[in-house]
């Protein structure tokens, strides 16, 4: 019968809105500002640097060592190294970033500068509402404006967060370990031939341990 | 190919042949139905088309020439936004090109689970193609928002996976990113219990549909050694008849152990290419139930491939994969640096269009937008 298709597509369609007053399955709108899906554990926005207990400048992480900024594809982040050197976590001399900037407007949020990063001090944040009336300024984020503690990070990302500080207290019981052999090593040696100086072997104790734990 | 209607031949005047006057009409960039920035310059004889010739190049930004200058590893997400519905088998093209020509080996749970994610982007890419052929042919908004509804159940599941709905960046060479929990898993699973259910009701929408039918029926012939010759592939080409999938003929990563089937049209017009898809889906079903069924444990990737600074021998590979639109190809040559020396796409959509003008002399204006659809063309992979 002529038109038999059409009035199956329509009782298709009507099943579909009837079935939305019973069914969640059929009835996927949220009424977005007002409500709010969960984000994924997963979910990226734009990276933002991590650092250790409460200041963002002694405890950052970053060593700037300008992998993330040669590897990002689309070169959106700028780093320039320090003159100085300040210690890092497992108390070993190194230098930081002076500045470190990231052109969000640039940036595709792909996630290569968290792969790549020795250090674990690059991580993707999922803060999404992100709008501003400046487009130059407003989307030019400076280290400050990038740095976050790190349990900002496990709250956002809890699995990952738990992974990456289990590392890290691995490789900081680890250092301390070898820093404590090496100490020891160096005293005996010390002990050992007590005429030749023992001022100038405590001295380069601890950059030998630096060293050790480098690698 | 030239870029202005003037640069066609002149136009016969009025009066010399009995017909009346031809008016040219230039059709898109901004046109609804061109999905993008596409356009069609079009000639008409009352309302038949006399001439067509596509125009694209509006969305260029230097694809190629980008990978060329970045390492292997920064191309990635790049062709994420190639044809950006479909990210993941763009990621699989390109890390298969690089497996080739650095000779690295894939895990098998790796495997697995790009063929789960291929075939969700194959559904997800058939079930937003529907969408839109009916949207073009005046099915405004329900059936693309059924589809829609669906697709975003595929793409919380790429979010959750990858950290991006769209531009997921998953596919690394050697193996995969992130591993695919046991939860995620099941979260396919389950969601692809719903899907056939999806199929049924879309097919009952519309099927039988008169309107459908009167309009997609018989338009828009693409015959089967034209086909051939213009290089189409993908569902346009078997749409036409030609057995050509190349998950069957280039059995590339695991697809050998799937047992699907490939959907064949007859006539090669829109109604045929709109089943195509429909049945499409429902294979993809049977492979993701297949490949879910079979998945084993273990790594994802080699912990010894070097993602960065990764320094492929001098030569060259040619990785291609059936992509929801057909068949996607990267070619690469490298002369042993850290950065490709020469980097071509093979982009199924904008060959696919080459043949947009045969298929449209001679059919109503109304029915080129319709054609038009049902190439399934991304204008981010038409002009890279």
């Amino acid at each position: 019968m002529l038109g038999e298709g059409i009035i199956q597509g329509l009782v298709e369609t009507a099943r579909n809105f009837f079935g939305s007053y019973v069914e969640t399955d059929r009835l996927t709108t949220v009424q977005y500002p007002e409500e709010r899906l969960p984000l994924p554990e997963a979910s990226r926005v734009f990276p933002f640097l991590l650092y250790d207990g409460s200041d963002p400048e002694a405890g950052l992480r970053c060593v700037a060592c300008q992998i993330c900024e040669k590897e990002c594809p689309p070169r959106c982040i700028h780093i320039e190294k320090s003159k100085d050197k300040k210690p890092d976590f497992v108390g070993k001399q190194q230098f930081y970033p002076a500045v470190f900037d990231i052109d969000v407007s640039v940036c595709m949020s792909c996630q290569i500068c968290v792969e790549v990063c020795p250090f674990d001090a690059i991580r993707m944040d999922d803060e999404f509402e992100l709008s501003t009336t400046d487009r130059f300024g407003g989307l030019h984020w400076t280290k400050e404006q990038l740095s976050r503690p790190n349990e900002y990070y496990r709250t956002i990302h809890p699995t990952e967060a738990a992974e990456t500080d289990e590392r890290r207290v691995k490789e900081l019981v680890d250092a301390r370990a070898k820093a404590a052999t090496a100490a020891a090593a160096a005293a005996a040696k010390a002990a050992q031939a007590p005429a030749t100086g023992d001022t100038g072997n405590g001295a380069t104790a601890p950059a030998q341990t630096g060293t050790v734990t480098s690698k | 190919m030239s870029g202005h209607v003037a640069d066609l031949e002149p136009i016969v005047g009025p009066g010399d042949n009995g017909l009346g006057d031809i008016m040219e009409v230039s059709m898109g960039p901004h046109h609804p139905s061109t999905h993008g920035v596409f356009r069609m310059d079009v000639r008409l004889e009352g309302e038949r088309v006399v001439r067509l010739k596509p125009v694209f190049g509006y969305l260029h930004r230097n694809h190629e020439k980008i990978a060329e200058n970045g390492a292997y590893l920064s191309a990635i997400p790049y062709t994420d936004r190639l044809d950006y519905l479909c990210s993941m088998t763009n990621n699989w093209g390109y890390v298969l090109a690089v497996e080739k020509l650095a000779g690295i080996q894939v895990p098998e749970r790796a495997e697995y689970i790009r063929v789960i994610v291929s075939e969700l982007t194959r559904f997800q890419n058939h079930a937003g193609l529907v969408g839109f052929l009916l949207q073009d042919m005046g099915a405004s908004g329900t059936p693309l928002m059924y589809a829609f509804r669906e697709r975003e159940k595929i793409l919380d599941l790429f979010e959750s996976l990858s950290g991006a709905r769209m531009m997921c960046n998953y596919m690394r060479f050697g193996g995969l990113r992130v591993d695919a929990s046991a939860a995620w898993l099941e979260e396919v699973r389950q969601v692809i219990a719903g899907l056939p259910r999806f199929i049924d009701e879309y097919e009952k929408l519309l099927r039988g549909n008169e309107i459908l039918m009167a309009r997609t029926q018989g338009v828009g012939v693409l015959p089967r050694e034209l086909a051939i010759n213009a290089g189409v592939t993908g569902p346009m080409l078997r749409a036409s008849g030609v057995n050509y999938d190349v998950r069957k003929v280039d059995k590339y990563g695991i697809y050998d152990r799937f047992h699907f089937r490939v959907p064949l049209g007859e006539h090669g017009d829109v109604y045929d290419r709109y089943m195509m898809r429909v049945l499409e889906m429902r294979e993809s079903l049977t492979i993701l139930e297949q490949a879910l069924r079979d998945i084993p444990a273990g790594p994802i990737i080699d912990p010894k491939t070097r993602l960065r600074g990764l320094r492929p021998k001098a030569g060259e590979a040619y990785g291609r994969i059936e992509s929801p639109k057909g068949e996607l190809g990267f070619f690469l040559i490298s002369d042993g640096s850290t950065n490709p020396y020469r980097y071509r796409v093979r982009p199924p959509s904008m060959i696919n269009l080459t043949i947009l003008e045969d298929m449209c002399l001679g059919e109503n204006i109304a029915d080129t937008v319709i054609i038009l659809g049902s190439v399934d063309i991304v204008l981010g992979e038409v002009d890279r």
